[in-house]
């Protein structure tokens, strides 16, 4: 087997980081529009955050959205133009900080659109600030202390949140630290795009991943951290699945 | 003449742009909008259109920079307080230059204020609104029949210079019920292709929307230039008024909104007792035509601005008219409103004692 680049994906460098994990959910999400054939009729959505210039590397039509609207953004695009298909990709400050009422209310009104959403657990882009999903007692910026010390509450747990939404078809949470995580992850955004497709409703795959900068970790402790930290505090597997 | 119905402005407004071919609504509940959403809620889905009720101002304005791309005419409505929410995404639809409708059915305010009419948000119309450098067409009808043509109208202007437009109404104008002959729709424009639309790139290349601009070789500053430019053009090619009487007059009403519409009832009082007014009325609040204002300051002893705030629209009028002749005011916010003979009294007031700078009553 051939190690080809997806069409989905442009021929470019990306600006991500060392050991970042948006550059493998880029890879999976490219792959499965490929293997799907949709690329010419998919729209994605960008947040803020790392993920922003996602437009400079993704071949196919694309908007950037204010943070956190994407969900927002989404429902305007996939009710005008119910035939194509429309994801957002979203960091967890965009989707379960400054978006949380967009997700939480495009998920009730079961949209019929795909929701990437990477936890990295962290603000990269800004500098590494706590995030909504920042572990207990780990360091941010703004918590300097460790979180939990100074009343920042415990992390948000989105699918958990998400589950008992009777508009949501089909919730997961995986990771991209290990081989067989990224082959799992790949399976589940497969069938939050085919759930879209065979228009079942609101799909979110929520995706465990790598700040290595931020996290002030070499790329391999950083994948380490999640296998061992995250994935206690985030339980990876379906939430829901209609 | 065709037949005339009895609708409230808001409905009557949501009408048009049905007429105009809008195909998407997203808003919120606040009063003294509510018909609009209301009204869209059954007769989209007729029209074959797209109703949603939005979480928030927020959302709503979201949910139409999505459409918008998409290709939609679309339109949300609030008032003041839900506006200010909407300005992020205003700023986002304006810097991605993307043509949408947004009315403003004006109440009183700071803060939550009052549901009763004011002209309040007359700086956060046209003067930008949110951040950065941008511009949004303000349109202010005075009447139904006329509320009517300018919503249509907006639509034209927004897809015409691909850019924002705004209604300014206000709380009477929503509530208040006029027969009005509904006129079928009729472009202004040969309309450009809608060429940035999101629709999936089959046949074509990628197309991008967004409103980042991280270009090292000044970018930004390229882009907003080139904004620049299309403010320009359409400050040469909209202007908008209703002038009535000026020309022999000493004294110059100058009002916009339902406030035009009372200041011509007085200044056809005045006229009756003998008294030379006359009245100016912008229809286009941005682009301002300032041109038909500096005319009237070179013949007349003095100009008059009513509005329904603190003093907003004056400054655009003194701006206009370079201190070519004193300008009284008359006045106030959170939700108070002239009638004629309040505004008669005042142009005779004015006259008389040759005005206040800032007179109330």
């Amino acid at each position: 087997m051939k190690f080809v680049r997806p069409e989905t994906l442009y021929d470019v460098k990306t600006h991500y980081c060392p050991g970042c994990g948006h550059g493998i959910a880029h890879r999976i999400l490219a792959e499965v529009i490929d293997e799907l054939g949709i690329r010419e009729r998919t729209i994605g959505t960008a947040p803020v955050g790392c993920a922003v210039l996602m437009y400079d590397y993704f071949n196919c039509d694309m908007i950037e959205c204010a943070h956190g609207r994407s969900p927002a953004v989404a429902t305007g695009l996939k009710r005008i133009l119910p035939d194509r298909v429309v994801f957002t990709y979203q960091g967890d400050g965009d989707l379960a900080a400054i978006g949380t009422a967009e997700t939480i209310h495009a998920a009730n009104r079961g949209e019929n659109i795909t929701v990437i959403f990477i936890n990295n657990a962290i603000y990269g882009m800004t500098g590494g600030q706590m995030a909504p999903t920042t572990l207990t007692g780990q360091y941010s910026t703004t918590s300097p202390a460790g979180r939990g010390k100074n009343q920042e509450g415990a992390p948000l747990k989105v699918c958990e949140l998400l589950s008992s939404l009777e508009g949501v078809c089909f919730l997961e949470r995986v990771a991209i630290s290990t081989p067989k995580d990224v082959i799992k992850a790949r399976k589940a955004i497969k069938k939050a795009f085919v759930n879209q497709l065979e228009n079942k409703g609101f799909s979110l795959v929520e995706v465990l991943s790598m700040c290595p900068t931020d996290w002030k970790l070499t790329p391999e402790k950083a994948a380490r951290f999640v296998n061992e930290e995250m994935k206690k505090a985030f339980p990876l597997g379906v939430f829901k699945d209609k | 003449m065709g037949e005339k119905i009895l609708l409230k402005g808001n409905e009557l407004m949501a009408e048009a742009a049905v007429q105009a071919g809008c195909r998407f609504y997203a808003g919120y509940p606040i009063t003294p909008q509510n018909e609009v959403p209301e009204y869209m809620s059954w007769r989209l889905p007729q029209a074959g259109g797209v109703f949603v009720q939005a979480e928030s101002e927020i959302a709503a304005i979201n949910m139409l920079f999505g459409a918008s791309a998409a290709g939609a005419r679309c339109m949300t409505s609030s008032s003041s307080p839900g506006i200010s929410l909407k300005q992020e995404g205003i700023s986002y639809i304006a810097g991605a230059e993307l043509p949408c409708v947004i009315a403003n059915v004006q109440r009183g305010g700071p803060g939550l204020g009052n549901i009763r009419a004011s002209q309040g948000d007359y700086f956060q119309s046209v003067k930008g609104g949110g951040h950065g450098d941008y511009r949004l067409i303000v349109l202010a009808p005075s009447t139904l029949p006329e509320l009517y043509e300018l919503t249509m109208a907006a639509f034209d202007y927004a897809d015409f210079y691909r850019n924002p437009a705004m209604i300014l109404s206000d709380g009477i104008l929503g509530q208040l019920a006029e027969p009005v002959e509904l006129l079928p729709y009729k472009p202004k424009f040969k309309l450009p292709k809608k060429d940035y639309a999101l629709d999936g790139c089959r046949g074509r290349k990628p197309r991008v929307v967004k409103t980042l601009v991280l270009d090292p070789a000044d970018g930004l500053v390229w882009h907003n230039d080139r904004l620049q430019k299309k403010y320009a053009k359409i400050r040469r090619e909209v202007c908008l008024y209703e002038e009535y009487a000026t020309d022999d007059a000493r004294i110059v009403v100058c009002a916009y909104g339902i406030t035009g519409r009372i200041a011509k009832g007085a200044v056809k009082m005045a006229r009756a007792r003998g008294i030379p007014a006359g009245l100016i009325r912008p229809i286009s609040l941005w682009p301002f035509p300032a041109d038909v204002f500096m005319r009237a300051a070179r013949k007349a002893e003095r100009f008059l601005v009513v509005e329904m705030s603190e003093g907003q629209f004056i400054e655009d009028v003194q701006l206009a008219c370079q201190c070519a002749v004193p300008v009284s005011f008359l006045g106030r916010g959170g939700g108070w409103y002239p009638t004629q003979e309040i505004i008669l009294e005042k142009i005779e007031s004015v006259l008389n004692r040759g005005g206040q700078v800032k007179g109330k009553q």
